[in-house]
């Protein structure tokens, strides 16, 4: 049902974009100032990032403005409204918590087996101790969280970022960290599968409705709040940066 | 000035503990200008503020039958904001930064502690930031603050209309910090012809003197602070990003949060030059996506082809590398003076330079007993003499403190005193 939704508000878009008339009348005149006179070893080659699909995502990256502005942030807002700050954390320490079978795993496959332990430990004790990961006293101990996901493995192992990618409401990505994406929601719900009941709907489609919601609540990024018109290349340019630190990490 | 690459986070991140010597009375502690200007105010040394205010974000259509290039869609109505008393209270607006909206880190400085102080804050963007210049600037070619704080003033009343029956107030005031800082003078200038709002108090916050000549030293700041030149900036972010990634890597910290950027930034001990290139890039940044917008709306053929329709799907990166290679001054030679010499076929090159300066309202200055001034004795976008100018128009008007850069003591706790204590004398 939502995955129809998303694809006909995606198809409403395109249609939008492609049916702006097109004809010019007027001349095209080259501008006062363009790449050719900047030497090709001087043209600030660091901000180009691999994009063929730049088009669709540039549309996609459009959508979640759209989809952010009018669904997601609403029921975001709401969220914080209703919910008190301590609840809020508590809500947020408890799905962190869920997340540490994943960084464990990846850890382990990285052969990182120190800080492994150290997030098994993490885990161990806010389960415990911080009841059900709701609080996370782990931190106080000193055992850090440390994210690592199946992107980052495969970044490990050396693998290439491939093309960006903007994912539908999800934002920001890129082709390896997409399948790593993927095949971390397959663990984590292989893990979560054990738990009785998990398999109906009742349990987790509210289940995932609240991480959704508590995922967007921690993340500050908001869809052209810098007003720059090359925001997309700098989101594009920082996501990289940013996840060639997580795996040189 | 829009804060942007991962390194700015840096300025973000407020550091604490760090320590120098306090050998004169003020207690800010950051002696070089530079420094202050990036990181601001150390976190215990800052005023205590609320944590958060609530601020409502409003939209305003300025002209009605404006059209909206296409890649732009997203700046159609402008945005500003409001924090509100329940009860009567004063209304101050506020006036943001070079290319800065209402969310930036000096704009919720003043509306904080102006919400605090009990006043209803209105908070405008720069004219000079993209979503001004599409949605409410005249001519949309922003950086002419006689032309800028006209639209602003336009702005203001709009607004004003908008919120006026939410609302109960008393007295009208007026502040903005950098380009703000000088535009509310010119505002408070047509507002002394026009009497719609009789600010009580108007206060200028670290205002540059001459655009022009704050224009050429940001440019500089830039250009002679890169190793090898302009030419090698790809070397100089490769460089800054290589070592913050290093930074992170090696260290304990495994989030890019506040407390990382702190601890990167005492690892990484920047050199004055570094520190000089950054602020130039953040100005440069700010630029870029002016002259661009500006160039988009007005179809002059500056930076992307005139004609050219560009649309939602197209790739904009090539313009970006082109407008960031491009200088204020470059914008003011190639652009800005043109366009209004177009205008006025009569108007010199000086005569614009003069007119885009306090100096040409010196006189008004000098008499109006409401303006007062607050900047400090190392701000680097003064130029040599600018700062005895100010001194001199202002008198005992002019707050000036011997250190803080550029806004750097602006979060303060001395520097809200005095800004919260201006507006409630």
């Amino acid at each position: 049902m939502t995955k129809l939704f998303f694809t006909l508000l995606l198809v409403t878009i395109l249609q939008g974009c492609a049916s702006q008339p097109h004809h010019e009348t007027l001349p095209i005149i080259p501008p006062k100032h363009s790449l050719s006179e900047i030497p090709t070893s001087e043209e600030l080659t660091i901000i180009d990032v691999y994009d063929p699909l730049e088009p669709a995502n540039r549309v996609i990256y459009f959508f979640n403005y759209q989809f952010d502005k009018y669904i997601f942030l609403p029921a975001v807002n709401a969220y914080e409204f209703i919910t008190p700050d301590l609840i809020e954390r508590g809500i947020s320490n408890f799905f962190s918590n869920i997340r540490e079978t994943i960084n464990f795993t990846n850890t382990l496959l990285q052969l990182k087996f120190s800080r492994a332990l150290k997030t098994a430990a993490r885990f161990i004790v806010n389960s415990t101790i911080g009841i059900a990961g709701i609080w996370d006293p782990a931190t106080h101990l000193e055992l850090y969280q440390h994210r690592e996901d199946f992107g980052q493995t495969l970044g490990h192992y050396g693998l290439g970022p491939g093309p960006y990618l903007v994912i539908p409401v999800l934002g920001p990505s890129n082709l390896r960290d997409a399948i790593g994406l993927a095949a971390d929601s397959l663990l984590l719900n292989a893990i979560l599968s054990n738990i009785d009941h998990y398999d109906e709907l009742r349990f987790w489609l509210p289940f995932y409705f609240v991480e959704g919601i508590d995922q967007r609540h921690r993340t500050n990024f908001r869809y052209y709040e810098t007003g720059s018109p090359f925001e997309y290349d700098l989101i594009r340019f920082l996501y990289l940066k940013v996840r060639e630190a997580n795996i040189a990490k | 000035m829009r804060i942007f690459i991962i390194t700015i986070l840096i300025f973000l991140s407020a550091p604490r503990a760090i320590l120098y010597a306090d050998t004169e009375t003020y207690g800010y502690p950051i002696n070089n200008p530079y420094e202050a200007t990036v990181i601001g105010t150390p976190g215990q040394l800052q005023a205590s503020l609320p944590n958060k205010i609530s601020i409502t974000p409003l939209e305003l259509t300025v002209f009605k039958n404006r059209k909206i290039p296409e890649i732009l869609w997203y700046t159609e109505s402008l945005k500003y904001s409001l924090a509100s008393q329940e009860q009567k209270a004063p209304l101050i607006f506020t006036i943001s930064g070079t290319g800065s909206s209402v969310s930036a880190p000096g704009m919720r400085i003043l509306q904080k502690a102006l919400y605090q102080a009990g006043f209803h804050v209105l908070s405008l963007p720069s004219p000079t930031h993209p979503n001004f210049v599409t949605s409410a600037s005249t001519y949309s070619v922003p950086g002419h603050i006689v032309e800028d704080s006209a639209d602003l003033y336009r702005v203001m009343q709009l607004a004003w209309q908008q919120i006026r029956n939410d609302i109960e107030i008393t007295d009208f005031y007026l502040t903005g910090y950098s380009l703000g800082g000088a535009q509310a003078a010119f505002v408070a200038k047509i507002d002394d012809k026009k009497h719609i709002f009789n600010f009580k108090r108007v206060l200028m916050i670290n205002p540059p003197v001459s655009l022009y000549n704050s224009a050429s030293i940001l440019d500089k700041l830039l250009a002679k602070n890169i190793p090898g030149g302009m030419g090698h900036l790809d070397d100089f972010i490769k460089k800054v990003l290589n070592r913050l990634t290093e930074i992170y890597r090696t260290g304990e910290q495994v989030e890019f949060n506040d407390a990382f950027f702190y601890k990167a930034y005492q690892r990484y001990e920047p050199s004055k030059e570094t520190l000089k290139a950054i602020i130039g890039l953040a100005f440069r940044w700010s630029a870029a996506n002016m002259i661009f917008v500006s160039d988009v709306i007005t179809n002059s053929g500056y930076v992307k082809p005139k004609n050219l329709k560009l649309s939602l799907t197209d790739s904009l990166t090539d313009y970006f590398k082109v407008s960031l290679r491009i200088g204020f001054l470059n914008y003011f030679d190639e652009y800005l003076f043109p366009f209004f010499e177009t205008r006025h076929p009569s108007l010199t090159r000086n005569q614009l330079i003069h007119s885009l300066s306090l100096k040409s309202i010196e006189e008004y200055l000098r008499e109006n007993k409401k303006i007062g001034l607050i900047t400090n004795a190392d701000d680097p976008i003064l130029a040599p003499g600018e700062l005895e100018f100010l001194q001199d128009v202002f008198q005992s008007r002019a707050k000036i403190y011997p250190r803080g850069g550029h806004l750097g003591n602006m979060g303060y706790q001395d520097n809200v005193d005095y800004i919260v204590n201006f507006f409630l004398n």
